[in-house]
């Protein structure tokens, strides 16, 4: 009885191709020319950043659908930034630097704008207790009401009652 | 024998104290709106001191107005994405050019703008005074302009002694500054 041994040349040259493929794959996948030269940001990694933005000139309307301009030239001058691969936080803290805390969506939690951050549970917590208060003084008053007794048992009925009969 | 009703028990200290800081603080919030309504509403700053303030060139330097005294200074407030700072730049710089030797010193400073457009408006009205951006609009609030272009006067004593909001022409330009150089 013959054995067939396979012979080891078509596997040798399968792991070959499985190999050669998976280098062309390293060498032409489409992350390589990124590492060459960075990609311009889209217009969505733009507005990331955008809408965490306020222009002065252009009141309650966030850079990322603000028409103007100067947020137009903003807003290309976040795209420079992010190419140049500064981070979200460098690129506010610049913002920041060149036109003043005013131009953040969400002020910085200190001085004056510490009262945006405080204010509102604090009305919170005051507007619940005095509902708490309120409710507790309704439900007082209402108790007696309900328990009222019957006009027989009365003191203050009875009295009246024993001095008419007393005045009769 | 008295038919005067019980009086209500006094309330205690503690609720006093409570209402009384509840009272404070609402008074307090409302004095801080209207405060910041105020100067939201009030209108740029047109007469009294010059407000002082250092302005960081494009080209690096650094001048305080307070540093000019004795010398008639205008502070035009523009930007690079304003058209009607278009319309007064040339002035702007006839200006600076006729009264430059009278002792009158003319700064701009740029509101709210992205430098590479502003170095190049610069070059293409040929504007050769002093400008720098308005770092974090300290200097704009200070004046608290309402937009640009916005141009103040400020005499020899740094007295704000007149204001000019929109663009500015040379006959008017003329008529401001020719009392002002006066010895």
């Amino acid at each position: 009885m013959t054995h067939h041994r396979p012979s080891t040349l078509p596997r040798v040259a399968l792991i070959l191709f499985i190999l050669g493929i998976g280098l062309a794959s390293v060498i032409y996948s489409p992350a390589s020319p990124a590492r060459a030269q960075e990609p311009t940001p889209s217009d969505d990694q733009v507005n990331v950043v955008a809408k965490q933005l306020y222009c002065p000139v252009c009141e309650n309307v966030p850079l990322d659908v603000c028409p103007t301009q100067a947020c137009a030239q903003w807003r290309q001058t976040i795209r420079e930034k992010l190419t140049a691969g500064w981070s979200e936080q460098e690129i506010k803290n610049y913002f920041v630097e060149q036109y003043g805390a005013r131009v953040l969506a969400a002020p910085p939690a200190r001085g004056l704008s510490l009262l945006v951050y405080l204010l509102p549970p604090l009305a919170f917590v005051v507007g619940a207790y005095i509902v708490y208060r309120a409710v507790r003084t309704w439900r007082r008053a209402a108790r007696p009401m309900a328990s009222l007794p019957p006009a027989a048992e009365d003191d203050y009925t009875r009295r009246i009652e024993d001095e008419l009969q007393r005045r009769e | 024998m008295s038919d005067t009703p019980a009086s209500p028990p006094p309330s205690p200290p503690a609720r006093n104290f409570g209402r009384l800081l509840l009272w404070g603080g609402l008074a307090a919030l409302l004095a801080l709106v209207g405060f910041g309504l105020y100067r939201t509403q009030a209108g740029p700053v047109s007469s009294g001191p010059a407000p002082d303030f250092t302005l960081t060139t494009f080209d690096g330097g650094t001048i305080r107005l307070g540093d000019l005294k004795g010398q008639v200074v205008v502070v035009n407030f523009w930007a690079s994405w304003c058209k009607p700072c278009e319309e007064e730049a040339a002035t702007l710089e006839a200006g600076w050019q006729k009264y430059r030797d009278q002792g009158v010193s003319f700064l701009g400073v740029d509101y709210v703008d992205t430098e590479p457009e502003a170095r190049a408006y610069l070059e293409r009205f040929g504007i050769t005074y002093p400008n720098g951006p308005d770092l974090g609009t300290r200097i704009s609030q200070a004046f608290r302009i309402r937009g640009v272009p916005e141009t103040y006067f400020v005499d020899r004593q740094g007295t704000l002694v007149r204001v000019k909001i929109g663009p500015i022409e040379m006959n008017e330009l003329q008529s401001i500054l020719d009392p002002l150089v006066k010895p």
